[in-house]
């Protein structure tokens, strides 16, 4: 599990490389089960995506009830997590994406868009 | 402190207790931590909290089979290896075991935004997951104060640390949080609220440029313990506590004796010398052999071949090792034998707790049967008299418990009353010797007295105190109507009592002797008479003799007269003519 996560990784990495100048997106979201917060907070994020990052973002939802370990190698402490790797530099959101101008904010989209 | 009070109330229902492992806080805590539930374990920073969830975790897997988790909030993972290496613990290999897990929890607030509720779930699950890879026992989180500095919303943090404890306890696992010490609370941030169960304080104070690590336990719900501040440590062996005030008045008292090493004052203390583990104590001024006598106490206990522990708070080891060979004792040969280990420091190095608690261990590692603390009045640059004599009481108690002898010197002011001791433990002390200095016709000897000595019949005789080659010589001094005199003036007073008593002796044998010659004389005179006497007897003697012999001639003579002249009567005629030739040989 791990060692594919870091072939992920890896990958998602060199992809990204090539596409840093296009603003290519990786993301994570860390959720603990389906609780209220987790789907609404998946929900947000599809919908952030879809409306801002069509087409160069890659989202990949966890569930650390099922997959711990992830939660230790992400250092996640609260739940739901959004961990933007890419583009640098790393950023963590924590609550369930129900602001979304913060998101937005803190994704470099707003600011970017404006530019 | 009320509350402190309600709680060394004896404990309704049983607890179970978790053993940290740590020296001395199992002592005062009665067994250990409560098992099952998290301790606060709080205090402001460098104070040893980190040192003290470490050891509580790692002592569990190594002496109690308990499985531990530390989750450091602030110290990364090989951090921590690193710094316990010093202290021994080998981390990486207790990790490799499967018998301790390392996880460092990174949070950093620059990297966090919040964008709406949210709990702190993803801390249980790498809790509960550690918990479940390696079944631990026992959980360490340092400091989790770290989250109110990352997450924002107070109320959902607290609600979910509530949430955290309950959560631990529900994993039956005994839990250690550390917490920084607030400016009026315990914690900066409160986390007593939510940790009631145990709460120990750890405190780091500086007086007169003196540091001493103390401990307090808050609060133990459900347990008697300990409620005073014990003076700690933390070394090379890492973390361990004193709880020498717990100890009570029941230790055991011995009746064995153990020589003083010094003939005389065995004979003096009933014949035989100290009582083992009772606690001796030698007072006096400067320069009164109160060293020489512990060196006398010391040879003579290594010479059966007991330990002996010696604290020196003025010479150093080479120091006192030549001095005492100037006395002929050599007490190298019993430190290279190991029976004798010498601890030399100076009072002012640390603290007084940090003495007693550097004493305690000496003592617990070396094991001996002798302890000698030369000179305790020095102590005193380290802290105030009422605070020495605490600590005394309290070492005295500790080795009387393990039923050591306790031989401590004290140093009296020259202008200080006789009997007054500069800390007062006096009463503490079960065989008190003074040694003193008489100054008498410009010179100053030394006198020892018995000032106490309990369960034994003593002398209270002065003896004086002699330094020689070969070790100390007690003395009887002179008592006579001059008083008492020491020294050269006993010695003086001793020469002439003899002369006095060879002059009688002199004067006796010279009247004896004249006895004897007027025997001699009275003597001479008889046998002088006697021989007088024998010769005139023999002269008489002889003259009666010749006498008897002419008479008888005459008769025969006048026989042959008679015969011849054809006498009748022989008889008559031979009577009358013996008379008549007698008659006349008168006549011629």
């Amino acid at each position: 599990m791990s060692d594919e996560k870091q072939h992920d990784t890896t990958k998602a990495f060199e992809l990204a490389i090539e596409e840093t100048g296009k603003g290519f997106y990786v993301l994570r979201l860390y959720v603990s089960g389906l609780t209220p917060n987790s789907q609404r907070a998946i929900e947000n994020v599809r919908k952030i995506c879809t409306e801002h990052l069509e087409g160069r973002y890659q989202l990949e939802v966890i569930d650390i009830y099922q997959q711990p370990i992830f939660a230790r190698e992400g250092q996640i402490v609260a739940a739901p997590t959004l961990v933007k790797e890419l583009p640098p530099p790393l950023r963590k959101f924590i609550g369930d994406m129900s602001k979304t101008e913060r998101i937005l904010l803190g994704l470099d989209i707003r600011t970017k868009k404006q530019g | 402190m009320a509350q402190q009070k309600k709680n060394t109330k004896p404990a309704v229902e049983l607890l179970q207790k978790c053993p940290t492992g740590i020296k001395g806080l199992d002592e005062i805590t009665g067994g250990g931590l409560p098992q099952g539930r998290p301790t606060l374990v709080c205090g402001g920073t460098g104070c040893g909290k980190t040192l003290m969830a470490m050891e509580f975790v790692v002592r569990g897997t190594m002496h109690y089979d308990e499985p531990g988790i530390y989750m450091s909030f602030e110290e990364k993972s090989e951090e921590l290896v690193r710094n316990f290496a010093s202290l021994g613990f080998d981390l990486n290999d207790l990790v490799a075991r499967k018998r301790l897990v390392l996880d460092y929890v990174h949070i950093d607030k620059s990297e966090i935004e919040e964008t709406g509720a949210y709990d702190l779930e993803g801390l249980f699950i790498r809790i509960g997951y550690a918990i479940n890879s390696i079944g631990a026992k026992r959980v360490v989180l340092d400091t989790i104060e770290t989250l109110f500095s990352c997450f924002a919303d107070e109320v959902i943090l607290r609600a979910e640390l509530k949430r955290l404890f309950t959560f631990l306890k529900n994993q039956g696992v005994t839990a250690i949080i550390t917490g920084e010490q607030g400016e009026r609370t315990l914690t900066r941030f409160g986390l007593e609220e939510y940790v009631a169960d145990c709460v120990i304080f750890l405190n780091h104070q500086v007086a007169e440029q003196i540091a001493t690590r103390r401990m307090r336990i808050v609060k133990y719900r459900g347990s008697a313990h300990g409620t005073n501040e014990y003076p700690f440590l933390i070394d090379k062996e890492g973390f361990s506590v004193m709880p020498v005030s717990s100890l009570g008045l029941d230790h055991a008292a011995s009746t064995e004796r153990v020589s003083t090493g010094v003939e005389r004052l065995d004979t003096m203390l009933g014949g035989k010398g100290y009582y083992r583990g009772s606690s001796i104590l030698v007072t006096g001024t400067a320069g009164t052999g109160k060293t020489s006598l512990a060196a006398h106490f010391v040879d003579a206990a290594c010479q059966r071949g007991e330990k002996c522990l010696y604290f020196a708070f003025e010479e150093s080891r080479n120091q006192i090792i030549r001095n005492m060979r100037s006395i002929g004792i050599d007490l190298e040969q019993w430190a290279n034998k190991g029976l004798l280990e010498f601890r030399n420091s100076r009072p002012t190095l640390y603290g007084l707790e940090m003495h007693l608690v550097t004493m305690h261990k000496a003592i617990e590692t070396f094991n001996p049967a002798i302890v000698v603390v030369d000179p305790i009045s020095n102590l005193i640059a380290a802290a105030s008299a009422t605070e020495v004599k605490s600590m005394l009481s309290r070492l005295i108690d500790f080795l009387k418990m393990k039923q050591i002898t306790a031989f401590c010197t004290d140093l009296t002011a020259v202008d200080g009353g006789l009997e007054r001791t500069e800390v007062g433990i006096s009463s503490l002390t079960d065989t008190w010797l003074l040694l003193q200095v008489m100054e008498e016709s410009g010179e100053r000897n030394r006198g020892l007295y018995i000032l106490k000595s309990r369960g034994m019949h003593h002398s209270n005789q002065v003896r004086e105190f002699c330094l020689s080659g070969d070790g100390i010589l007690l003395q009887d001094v002179y008592i006579g109507t001059g008083g008492v005199l020491t020294g050269s003036a006993r010695i003086g007073q001793e020469a002439k009592d003899k002369a006095e008593m060879l002059a009688r002796r002199q004067e006796i044998e010279r009247k004896q002797g004249e006895i004897e010659r007027k025997k001699a004389v009275v003597e001479a005179q008889i046998a002088a008479l006697r021989s007088g006497f024998e010769a005139e007897k023999d002269e008489l003697e002889r003259s009666i003799n010749r006498e008897q012999l002419r008479q008888n001639i005459l008769a025969e003579e006048a026989q042959t007269m008679a015969r011849t002249r054809k006498a009748d009567n022989l008889l008559s005629t031979g009577g009358s003519a013996a008379k008549g030739a007698k008659t006349r040989k008168r006549e011629r």
